[in-house]
């Protein structure tokens, strides 16, 4: 998923700061993600119904790059074959997750021979079949979760996120 | 169940919030925080004028942003009686971490406690007595009187060798120069209190004695040292989990390569190759996997030794480099001891007294004495010859244009708690000093640390050297009285299986003396005591900010404040002295040590008054503190006037490095590293070579243990669960991902004993027992496995026997146990990630 020439970048501007995190090019190949309104009088946040993709679009074990609640909020689609916290869809193995570290925002690499989200910043890993268990890491919260919904055509729709999204202080801007 | 918060946005912090310096209290590193506080009816906004960082905040911010915070970095808390908002994040111009926070530190907030979000419940608010059967809360005045009356009458009958004292030595939470000197005052200067131990041994001493005596401080570097290196040793310590945003932020961007240009500028005129890591441990720990990627697998060398053995390594490298010609003969006959001192009759198995174990002498005579091979070493290392080498080469082999190699030695516990710990510790000075990688930039051979130091107190001669083994005091029915301060030998001590059953019973005794007089007035209370301790009980008095384990036992329970909670100062592991703010009250009625320090010693002095001892009580006086800034400047403060909170505050979170050369202007000047001029801390100013052969496993019982069982139980912190513990055990983050202690073992280990990911096992040996639940782990070896030390749901201290070092230092390293099944994966452990801890892209 996310090119390895940005871990690299990252890896080499470490504690440089200044690396653009590329959400426009993440948002760049995301179908049909649509703006929500924020309405900040509430007591939380009101989450937009985004279709992400369709249940055809997806592979096992074959990370899809989307984006929620809004194109600035990259995140990866997963079908992971077997039943998992969190997983929606008829066979319960459909998990989405935010790709921005909760540590300090660097992008996780999905590997897939052991179904983890590994972090280039300072070695954090999740695993994406324990509802985004920090593994080992150095974040203080375990990787935001997105709400999946599927309806009956297949589409996949996110509805809401469980933890807060790294670089917002509120998960809708 | 993936622990999740909930939380979808955060109050932001408003432009005129209240900023504090904080420091992370939770490890030696020290980073720099800062806290800001603001009222419950204020909020910024998103307008870059309406929040504290002047930014954009509708839109998203990018990586390392110093624009936002997690929510475990937020909380309602107590300040001044009132209800405030209070973010704790890393601060980005804090040198130390560059803006990191670490699983531990950035959950300082959350770990704070709030009668609003409900957090930190656990912290004690007041003081308790026992009473009716049960503990009840009291006021700080009946408390106090109840300690002083039965503490003055047990030291006035029977000695101060009858009262014994647990207490931290060290700086951040639970010490601090504050607090070190408030509790060093009354049992070092008001008494002489001899039968005294730390928080993490069992006996009141250095863990590294050999360093000092050889005259080199042990922390000897600066953290931009590791920056600087050529080759950097990590010696029996694991600084990715342990003291995490010091390799980070200064290892990692040496090995990355991103400190090159620091090197040219520093250092110019030299040779500034691709630097390299040794790391020596018989683990393959995560911070081996992180060094791979940030230097290149060819850059990193582990050498995962028999436990136990470092001390043939390192003689083995010593012999080799000095063989090869590669030390600094100018260095060693301008700062080292020339003449060779005469060995002990009973050398090397004993020096010339007991409190004095090595032989302290010339560089020759060290060689001489400490001639290892590297084939031999390989043998009792288990470790290939060819890598031995190549370890010393990496450590001194001059650059390729002939430049010296600058070569940072760091160590922790795998050398403290281990196997004759005072030569090994003094093996690797010797290859620091023989290399001359001691005051020189890219040098130095230093503890990695514990917790941040902060120690002054009276001189402490009295205690002795063997110090007093305390814990076996306690076991074998000596002393009556026990003051308690931030220690839980429940959880943290050696042969605690025993120690355990036996303090229960003396403990036990006097609660039942107590409740046998429920009717009675308060002269027949301590009657009551008095007459139980000398039948044996122990009358306990426990300070803290929590009811551990073994302050459930005491019979009061005083409540203490920690960082934040109050202006407290320490010192980090490049000696970095930092003030750190109060910016909320402490829970309830809970007061800073150095205070519950001062009025037990006014109850003291007013018991034995009342006993007719004026001439003691008069040793109470000096305890008129209002706050812990009197008792700072009463103790480090009187030696050292120039360092004033004024001073420190004004310094942030960037401070100082001790010790203070004098002030500039607003500024206190320090000292990046010690013995830069090549004068070391002794007599003559000359260091010492360390005379010390390896002589086996030397601890009493361990061989025997090697011998009898199967599995070697290694053991130490993880990144999560570090001196934090007592605040963790109420972190619901940390608790659903570490429900039990985990034991890493061999997955064949596991399958031939039937045993599962998760599973709850038992380890067990003729010491004792404790639970842990096993994690898969595929680089463990055979046989060997790692269990989560300190952990209050499974104690790995009940397995390790009561054999010591000549000095009284444990060795909770090499242990050795069996291990069996005893439950399916509990459903508080079930559904968590039982994956590989290492990264991998
Ligand atoms: S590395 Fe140590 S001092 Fe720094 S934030 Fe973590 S626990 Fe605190
Ligand atoms: S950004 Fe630090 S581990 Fe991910």
């Amino acid at each position: 998923m996310k090119c390895n020439k940005l871990v690299d970048a990252g890896r080499r501007q470490f504690l440089r700061g200044g690396l653009m995190a590329s959400a426009g090019a993440a948002a760049a190949t995301v179908a049909g993600t649509s703006e929500a309104e924020a309405k900040p009088a509430l007591a939380r946040v009101d989450y937009p119904a985004n279709r992400l993709a369709n249940m055809a679009d997806l592979a096992v074990n074959e990370p899809m790059d989307v984006a929620y609640p809004d194109a600035d909020s990259p995140g990866v689609l997963l079908k992971l074959g077997e039943a998992v916290e969190g997983g929606a869809g008829p066979d319960g193995d459909i998990v989405a997750f935010s790709v921005l570290c909760p540590h300090k925002g660097w992008f996780l690499n999905y590997n897939a021979d052991d179904r983890t989200l590994n972090c280039p910043g300072h070695y954090s890993r999740f695993d994406a079949e324990a509802g985004g268990q920090q593994v080992w890491g150095h974040a203080t919260h375990n990787l935001p979760q997105f709400v999946l919904r599927v309806d009956d055509s297949g589409d996949i729709y996110a509805e809401g996120v469980d933890e807060l999204i790294y670089g917002r202080l509120s998960n809708t801007l | 169940m993936a622990y999740k918060r909930q939380i979808d946005r955060l109050p932001i912090i408003p432009a005129d919030a209240k900023e504090h310096n904080a420091v992370c209290h939770y490890c030696i590193v020290g980073c720099g925080y800062k806290a800001y506080t603001w009222p419950m009816n204020k909020q910024g906004g998103t307008a870059p004028n309406q929040n504290k960082f002047g930014t954009d905040l509708s839109e998203q911010q990018f990586q390392d942003t110093e624009a936002w915070y997690s929510p475990s970095m937020y909380n309602i808390v107590k300040q001044d009686g009132k209800d405030v908002q209070l973010v704790v994040k890393p601060d980005v111009n804090c040198v130390v971490n560059s803006g990191l926070g670490s699983v531990r530190g950035a959950r300082m907030a959350e770990n704070h406690p709030s009668t609003v979000t409900g957090t930190q419940q656990q912290r004690l608010t007041d003081p308790l007595v026992w009473r009716y059967g049960s503990y009840q809360p009291t006021s700080w005045e009946d408390a106090f009187d109840l300690v002083g009356q039965v503490t003055a009458r047990i030291v006035a009958d029977e000695g101060e060798d009858e009262l014994l004292v647990s207490m931290f030595d060290h700086g951040g939470s639970g010490g601090g120069y504050e607090n070190t000197w408030g509790t060093g005052k009354l049992y070092f200067e008001s008494m002489k209190v001899k039968n005294v131990r730390i928080h993490n041994r069992p006996a009141y001493n250095s863990e590294v004695h050999a360093t000092r005596d050889m005259g080199v401080g042990e922390l000897n570097n600066a953290y931009e040292d590791a920056e600087l290196a050529d080759t950097l040793v990590a010696w029996g310590c694991n600084p990715l989990e342990c003291q995490t945003n010091y390799f980070l932020n200064h290892w990692i961007s040496n090995l990355q390569g991103v400190s090159s240009t620091k090197k040219q500028d520093m250092l110019p005129g030299e040779a500034h190759p691709q630097a390299r890591v040794i790391f020596v441990d018989p683990r393959r720990t995560v911070s081996v996997n992180a060094a791979e990627q940030a230097a290149g697998a060819d850059n990193v060398l582990h050498l995962p030794i028999n436990s136990g053995t470092d001390l043939a390594l390192a003689n083995a490298i010593f012999t080799y480099i000095v063989d090869q010609g590669w030390h600094s003969m100018d260095f060693i006959e301008a700062s080292t001891l020339r003449e060779a001192q005469d060995r002990p009759p009973l050398f090397p198995a004993r020096g010339v007294a007991d409190g004095q174990p090595g032989h302290l002498s010339s560089f020759e005579d060290a060689v001489d004495a400490n001639r290892m091979s590297i084939e031999e070493a390989a043998d009792i290392c288990g470790v290939p010859a060819e890598d031995i080498r190549k370890a010393a080469e990496w450590i001194a082999q001059p650059k390729e244009d002939g430049a010296r190699k600058r070569t940072m030695i760091g160590y922790e516990k795998g050398i403290i708690w281990g196997n004759d710990n005072y030569r090994t510790n003094g093996a690797l000075v010797n290859i620091a000093l023989a290399t001359h990688n001691i005051g020189q930039p890219g040098g130095g051979c230093v503890r990695m640390g514990g917790h941040q130091e902060g120690y002054f107190r009276p001189p402490e001669g009295h205690v002795g050297r063997p110090a007093a083994y305390v814990d076996q005091l306690l076991i074998g029915g000596k002393g009556g009285v026990h003051h308690i301060w931030a220690c839980n030998h429940y959880r943290t001590t050696l042969n605690a299986t025993e120690y355990k059953r036996a303090y229960n019973r003396r403990t036990n005794m006097v609660k039942e003396a107590m409740d046998a007089v429920a009717g009675g007035d308060r002269e027949a209370l301590i009657e009551a005591i008095v007459v139980a301790v000398k039948q044996g009980g122990l009358f306990a008095v426990n300070m803290d900010i929590v009811q551990n384990e073994m302050g459930k036992q005491a019979h009061v329970v005083l409540p203490a404040a920690q960082q934040g909670e109050m202006n407290l100062t320490s010192m980090n592991g490049e000696r970095r002295m930092r003030l750190a703010e109060k910016y909320m009250d402490p829970p309830g009625n809970a007061k800073p040590d150095c205070l519950i320090a001062a009025g037990i010693a006014q109850a003291m002095e007013r018991a034995l008054r009342d006993l007719g001892l004026d001439t003691y009580a008069e040793q109470f006086k000096g305890y008129d503190w209002q706050t812990e800034a009197d008792a700072f400047a009463d103790g480090y403060g009187s030696a050292n006037p120039e360092v004033t909170y004024d001073r420190l505050r004004k310094l942030g979170t960037n401070g100082f490095q001790e010790p203070p050369q004098g002030v500039e202007g607003d500024t206190i000047v320090g000292t990046p590293r010690l013995y830069a001029d090549g004068v070391f801390s002794s007599d003559d100013g000359r260091a010492r070579f360390m005379a010390g052969p390896w002589r086996g496993q030397v601890t009493p019982g361990k061989a025997v243990e090697m011998d009898r069982y199967p599995f070697f139980i290694n053991n130490g912190r993880s990144n999560l669960n570090w001196q934090n513990w007592f605040l963790d055990q109420d972190n619901d983050f940390v608790l659903d991902r570490w429900p039990y202690p985990f034991i890493e073992m061999n997955p064949e280990d596991m399958a031939e004993r039937g045993i599962t990911a998760g599973d709850l096992v038992e380890v067990f040996n003729s010491n004792g027992a404790a639970q842990a639940m096993a994690y898969p782990t595929d680089t463990a070896k055979r046989g060997q496995t790692f269990m989560l030390f300190g952990s209050p749901r499974g104690t790995q201290g009940n397995v390790v026997n009561e054999g010591v070092n000549e000095l009284v230092i444990p060795v909770y390293k090499q242990t050795w146990a069996d291990i069996r099944k005893i439950s399916d994966t509990p459903m508080v452990a079930q559904g968590i990630s039982f994956k590989s801890k290492e990264f991998k892209l």
